[in-house]
Formats: C-alpha cells, sequence, structure tokens
C-alpha cells in the first residue's frame, strides 16, 4: 500500500507536483526542486518523455526520488513501449519500490522532437490499466504465469475542459472500470467551469486532483496554449498581462485557484513546470 | 484504393543510373485514379527520360500490374520488355514485385505507396482505412478511430482534444468527437462506453490462400 493510495481513500486533500526529468544527465538541480517541494507534497509526479521530447527517464528519478524519501509518482506513456516493455517497466517499478503509475496515453510525437518516429501506442491507456490490474493478479498479458506479483495504486487522466465533455466523462469511466484509482487532471482556471465537472462525475467513485500551474509570465501562457488540452481563460491572460510582477501575479492566481478548489476537490495537482522553488510560497498563500 | 506519389525524380534517376534501355509499366487501376501511373503519366516520364539521354524501349500500362496473371500474360512475353536493361514501374510497391516474383526483369519503382485512400476529389486523398486487418467500423458510427485518430486509441480518446480537433494538427479531426458526434445523431452516444476492445492482433496474415480450404 502506498502513502500515497492510504491518503487518498482517507478522504483528505491530496497535494501532488510534478518535475521533469532533466535532458541528459545531470540530475543535481532536479533533486533541488524535490528537496523544496518534496516535504510538501503527499506525492511527486515524474513525467515520461513529456511533450514527446528525449529525456532521462521517468523510472531512475523515480527510484531517487524513493531513496530520498518521498513518495514518486511513475508517469507512464503508451506513447513509446509496446505491451512487452510497458508490462516489464511495470515490473521493474515494483521492484524499485514504486508503486503509484499514472497512465496516460502521452503527448503525440508528431508535437515533440522526434515527430518521424514511430509512434507505439500497441495498448491505450484503458487496456494498459487492465495489463497492470491483470499483472497484480500473477498473470500477464499473454496468460503467463508470474513469480510473485506486483501492486500498484493506479491513477489516469482526464481533461475537466475538453469538449464535448460527456466523452471525457465515458473515459473515466472506462478507466475507473479498467483499474484507475485516481485521477489527476490538465491545467484548471476556471474553478466554477471545474465544479460543474465536478457535479457531473459525482456518482463516480473515485478521487481526482484537477492540475494548477504556475503562469511565470505573460510569454508563457503562448507555450502553455500550444500544450494540448490546454486552455486559459481571457480573464487570467489580462490579469497577467496587466500586471507589473506577472510571476507574482501568477503566484497568486495559482493560490487562489487552490484555495477555491480547496472547497471542494479532493485534492490539487500542482504543475510548475520548472518554477518548483515557488511551490511553497504559492502553498502558503493558499486560504483554508 | 491504393495512394501513390511519384518519387523525386533525381531519386529514379539514380535507381536507372546503371540501365540505357527503359521499358515502363504503367498501372490502369490507382495509380490512374490518382494520376502517378496512367497513360499520361507514362507518357510524360517516357518524355523526361528520353529527355536525359535514356532509351525508352516501350511501354504499356497494365490492368493491374499487382495480379501475377496479368504481369506473366500481358508483361512478360513482351518483346520490346525483354530487351531492356530495366523496367520502371509506374505503380504501387504491390505491382513492382509482382513483376519481380514473376519475371527476370530488373523492376525498379517510380513511386511511393502512401496510403489505402478514400478519393474526396481528383488530387484528394484521406487514409481512413489502415487495413488493420479486424474491423470496428459497426460500433463507432462508420469512423475508423485506428486510422483516424493519431494515437489508433480504440477505446475513447485522449485528453488532448480541443474544440474537436486533434493535438496532432488543429485542422485534424479529432476521431472520437467524430464518432460521438455521429453517434449521438443516432441516437446512441452512449454505446461509446459499452466500447471495450481488447489490444490488437498485429500478427494478421502476410499471405491468404484460399484454395487450401477446399
Amino acid at each position: 500500500m502506498t502513502m500515497l493510495g492510504d491518503k487518498l481513500r482517507s478522504g483528505k486533500f491530496v497535494v501532488t507536483a510534478e518535475l521533469f526529468p532533466p535532458k541528459g544527465v545531470e540530475v543535481a538541480d532536479l533533486l533541488r526542486r524535490a528537496d523544496i517541494i518534496g516535504p510538501l507534497m503527499d506525492a511527486i509526479n515524474i513525467t515520461d518523455n513529456q511533450r514527446a521530447s528525449m529525456r532521462l527517464g521517468s523510472l531512475a528519478i523515480s527510484r531517487l526520488l524513493k531513496e530520498k524519501g518521498y513518495e514518486p509518482i511513475l508517469q507512464m506513456t503508451c506513447r513509446d513501449r509496446n505491451r512487452l516493455a510497458l508490462q516489464s517497466d511495470l515490473l521493474s517499478a515494483y521492484v524499485l519500490g514504486i508503486e503509484n503509475v499514472l497512465i496516460l496515453s502521452g503527448d503525440h510525437n508528431q508535437i515533440g522532437e522526434y515527430k518521424d518516429a514511430k509512434a507505439v501506442y500497441d495498448l491505450d491507456p484503458v487496456q494498459l490499466l487492465k495489463a497492470a490490474r491483470g499483472l497484480e493478479t500473477g498473470v500477464d498479458m499473454a496468460g503467463k504465469k508470474l513469480k510473485g506479483s506486483p501492486k500498484f495504486c493506479l491513477g489516469a487522466v482526464v481533461n475537466p475542459t475538453a469538449s464535448p465533455i460527456e466523452l471525457q466523462i465515458i473515459m473515466m469511466e472506462k478507466k475507473i472500470n479498467a483499474g484507475a484509482e485516481f485521477f489527476q487532471t490538465q491545467p484548471v482556471f476556471d474553478v466554477k467551469a471545474y465544479s460543474e465537472f465536478s457535479d457531473k462525475i459525482d456518482g463516480l467513485n473515485t478521487r481526482v486532483l484537477p492540475g494548477v500551474i504556475l503562469i511565470k509570465s505573460v510569454e508563457f501562457i503562448k507555450f502553455l496554449m500550444s500544450m494540448p488540452g490546454v486552455n486559459i481563460p481571457e480573464n487570467i491572460v489580462k490579469r497577467m498581462e496587466g500586471s507589473a510582477d506577472p510571476l507574482k501575479e501568477g503566484i497568486k492566481i495559482c493560490a487562489e485557484t487552490i484555495t477555491e478548489l480547496k472547497k471542494f476537490s479532493d485534492g490539487v495537482h500542482i504543475m510548475a513546470i520548472g518554477m518548483e522553488e515557488y511551490i511553497p510560497e504559492i502553498l502558503s498563500k493558499v486560504n483554508g | 484504393m491504393i495512394i501513390t506519389a511519384q518519387k523525386p525524380f533525381p531519386e529514379i534517376i539514380e535507381s536507372l543510373k546503371n540501365y540505357k534501355k527503359i521499358f515502363i509499366v504503367g498501372c490502369a487501376a490507382c495509380a490512374t485514379k490518382c494520376q502517378t501511373g496512367g497513360e499520361e503519366a507514362v507518357k510524360k516520364m517516357a518524355e523526361q527520360l528520353v529527355g536525359l539521354g535514356k532509351e525508352v524501349t516501350g511501354y504499356l500500362v497494365l490492368d493491374t500490374p499487382c495480379d501475377a496473371r496479368i504481369v506473366k500474360k500481358d508483361l512478360s512475353k513482351s518483346e520490346k520488355a525483354k530487351q531492356s536493361d530495366a523496367i520502371l514501374v509506374l505503380a504501387c510497391g504491390g505491382g513492382v514485385q509482382a513483376i519481380s516474383n514473376v519475371t527476370d526483369f530488373r523492376a525498379i519503382p517510380a513511386l511511393n505507396p502512401q496510403f489505402l485512400g478514400t478519393i474526396e476529389r481528383i488530387g484528394i486523398y484521406n487514409e481512413f482505412c489502415s487495413m488493420c486487418g479486424d474491423c470496428m467500423l459497426a460500433l463507432t458510427g462508420g469512423i475508423c478511430p485506428v486510422t483516424r485518430c493519431a494515437k489508433s486509441l480504440v477505446n475513447g480518446p485522449c485528453g488532448g482534444s480541443v474544440e474537436g480537433k486533434c493535438e496532432v494538427d488543429p485542422d485534424r479531426d479529432c476521431a472520437w468527437a467524430l464518432i460521438f458526434e455521429k453517434l449521438k445523431k443516432q441516437g446512441r452516444s452512449g454505446d461509446i462506453l459499452k466500447i471495450d476492445r481488447s489490444p490488437k492482433k498485429f500478427s494478421k496474415p502476410k499471405r491468404i490462400d484460399n484454395t487450401k480450404k477446399l
């Protein structure tokens, strides 16, 4: 049982954040940032070749975090590995003490650095969730018996700002049926809209950690808007553009969003995108 | 039908550099339809090759160069083809290989096969079917997610779609948004929840021999 799993089941407000493995082998800076946020987080996601750019692996960084006493969430995309590699990596994660796994399809490589690479997607997230649950029963996808079986706390993703939203909710239900225990989402800026989404999924037996993002500058908005499934409302853009100190304003917006979400959500997933040192300040400004 | 595109001309010339006498084969089926291997394309190719000092011994637009029987009947006995150093084939890889399989000619491809296409109008082709071997169109309102979803997700969409468009290309429709709309129109959008596809079997056959069943 993972601490994250226990906390999710306890019904307490769960706070997670994410760190991007470096492009290269210098991990000191990432570990420094892990030390800043680690004590404040219930768990830290380690992304898997995020934005379809080639990075140091999620599994290695997850293990390094584990050794430091933090609880990693291994992100695992369906983009780069077939069913043999995915199952093998799930077993590897387990023996390295990594049991929290977030399963996602993964940004398509056509929007990343390797446009001509073969996009794998041998399994989709629903199938991979089922495969992971299958491994827990001691059987792999080929129906072969395992010597010792792993145990996972499995998460998946949902985009609460996508339309048609009914389709996203159908997908949530499928992922829950396939074994997802919790969800993390694309960034939420419009808390009212998120609360409407939250009402719609009230009947689903799961825990959802809506994503919140630190907008560090006006230029950063453009980058964020280029990310799949990210929509930033006009009033947020105006606040950032009208501010003399955009970073301070971004921290304020992020803290306000968390304060509002805290009133009804199961937790939050903070995406600071390289600005993790500001997470303590953001959290100190959260009320309630 | 098989959509083909002509190879860059320098690549064709490079493939033919050791050959002087060239016989050209076209395709009266797919490659004619997409204007890459019909009579007109064959004649234009002949002119270009002659302009570069090659000797074009003749040409033949075969009904279906991908059919070994047609190749045997119409091409393998051609004296002009026999007298040539190489056969330049304006057809898909199925055609080039049928010729290689049943003759001793040196078959050189002039086209790059693109995909199994649906014609919108002349010059506009869409890949709607990727011949995956396990058609699920009955479940998805006649819209194929294997082919039209960038990630080939068979159980439903990812979270990257914005306003019904794909994360890969804002001009490309999200296949699952199309499926949802189609099924909604048919009053069965809830059926998407029931779609429960197992991992795809990528072990489909490379050869089908129905004669053995008899």
